[in-house]
């Protein structure tokens, strides 16, 4: 039996990105928004995606899919608001991928919806590394967290397209410097937008809002 | 601990090439992993071992070629080999960068 050596150079998450291509081009040709949401657990995604939906209900058709390693309870919360929500449970796995967002997508009608919500698996490591097929990368990074995470996880900074800083109101509690925070995210990824926030509260979410419904014009003007 | 979904790419990858060459069995699979593309290799030949049981790869071996991090500094252009993944520029102590080289993450080549 002889050995062959066969050159292979291929990327070896290329087939998720190939996958993450066809979810992309399912959205744009239904004129789908589709925004990956990611932070670390407890940032604060659910919360937001609800204050999101609030806003935007009765002038933008939303749908949510929720990527937990296990249980319902934000799908539930996110159902509360009368809208379309699919439920991943990764079993395990610490992200979600292209595969599992084709089969949400599968039980979603796509013809009543202009953005989808993706709630991605709470991590600030693995997620950076699996595409999706969302247009906009969203990330959120909560007060208690510190201002130091850009220096401690560059790589989810230099991916997103807007950062969330969230719970803005416990600053006074914490030693987080918004602008030693916004210099470093600014260094890593100059393109991205900040935006201290309180989904809690309410507070700072509307050039969130203004940002996303600037988004949804564009994607629903290139019909 | 997404090492296993990589896993399951690769080896999916390596069995679909060595199907092609109509290989009869795979005895070693040179991989080239970035710097930042935050691949563990011991985690990588752990979910190896259990995931490709029962295939033609079961015996292979994984090589594995690292390859720097490389940033260029854009405040003064610096480009630089980061030690344990400290951001700052050498040169000019800045963290603003952006990535030159590091995310790779494919197969180079098998043996069959």
């Amino acid at each position: 039996m002889s050995v062959k050596i066969l050159t292979i150079k291929e990327d070896i998450l290329g087939a998720n990105e190939e996958k993450a291509k066809i979810n992309q081009e399912l959205m744009d040709k239904h004129h789908i928004l589709m925004i990956n949401i990611m932070s670390s657990p407890g940032a604060g995604k659910t919360s937001l995606i609800i204050q999101t939906i609030k806003r935007f209900k009765g002038k933008t058709r939303i749908a949510v899919i929720e990527g937990d390693i296990a249980s319902t309870i934000d799908a539930d919360k996110v159902s509360q608001q009368a809208i379309p929500v699919v439920q991943i449970n990764t079993a395990g796995a610490c992200h979600l991928d292209a595969n599992m967002i084709k089969k949400a997508l599968d039980n979603l009608a796509l013809e009543q919806i202009d953005l989808v919500l993706i709630e991605n698996v709470g991590n600030l490591i693995c997620t950076a590394e699996f595409a999706l097929g969302a247009h906009k990368k969203v990330m959120l990074l909560s007060v208690p967290e510190g201002d130091d995470k850009p220096y401690k996880y560059p790589l989810m900074f230099t991916e997103a397209d807007v950062v969330l800083v969230n719970k803005i109101d416990v600053l006074p509690y914490f030693d987080f410097n918004i602008s030693a925070f916004s210099r470093a995210v600014s260094g890593l990824n100059p393109s991205t937008r900040i935006f201290p926030v309180s989904a809690k509260t309410g507070e700072g979410l509307e050039p969130w809002f203004s940002w996303l419904e600037d988004a949804i014009k564009q994607k629903t003007s290139t019909a | 601990m997404h090492e296993q979904s990589i896993v399951e790419s690769l080896l999916a990858l390596a069995l679909k090439n060595a199907g092609k060459a109509k290989a009869s069995k795979i005895l070693r699979i040179y991989l080239v992993v970035g710097e930042l593309s935050g691949v563990l290799e011991e985690a990588v030949n752990f979910y190896f071992g259990f995931l490709s049981r029962d295939t033609i790869a079961a015996q292979a071996s994984l090589f594995f070629m690292h390859t720097p991090a490389q940033l260029r500094c854009r405040n003064c252009n610096t480009v630089f080999s980061p030690e344990r993944l400290d951001f700052h520029c050498p040169n000019c102590k800045e963290q603003q960068v952006e990535i030159v080289s590091g995310r790779e993450l494919y197969i180079d080549s098998m043996e069959v």
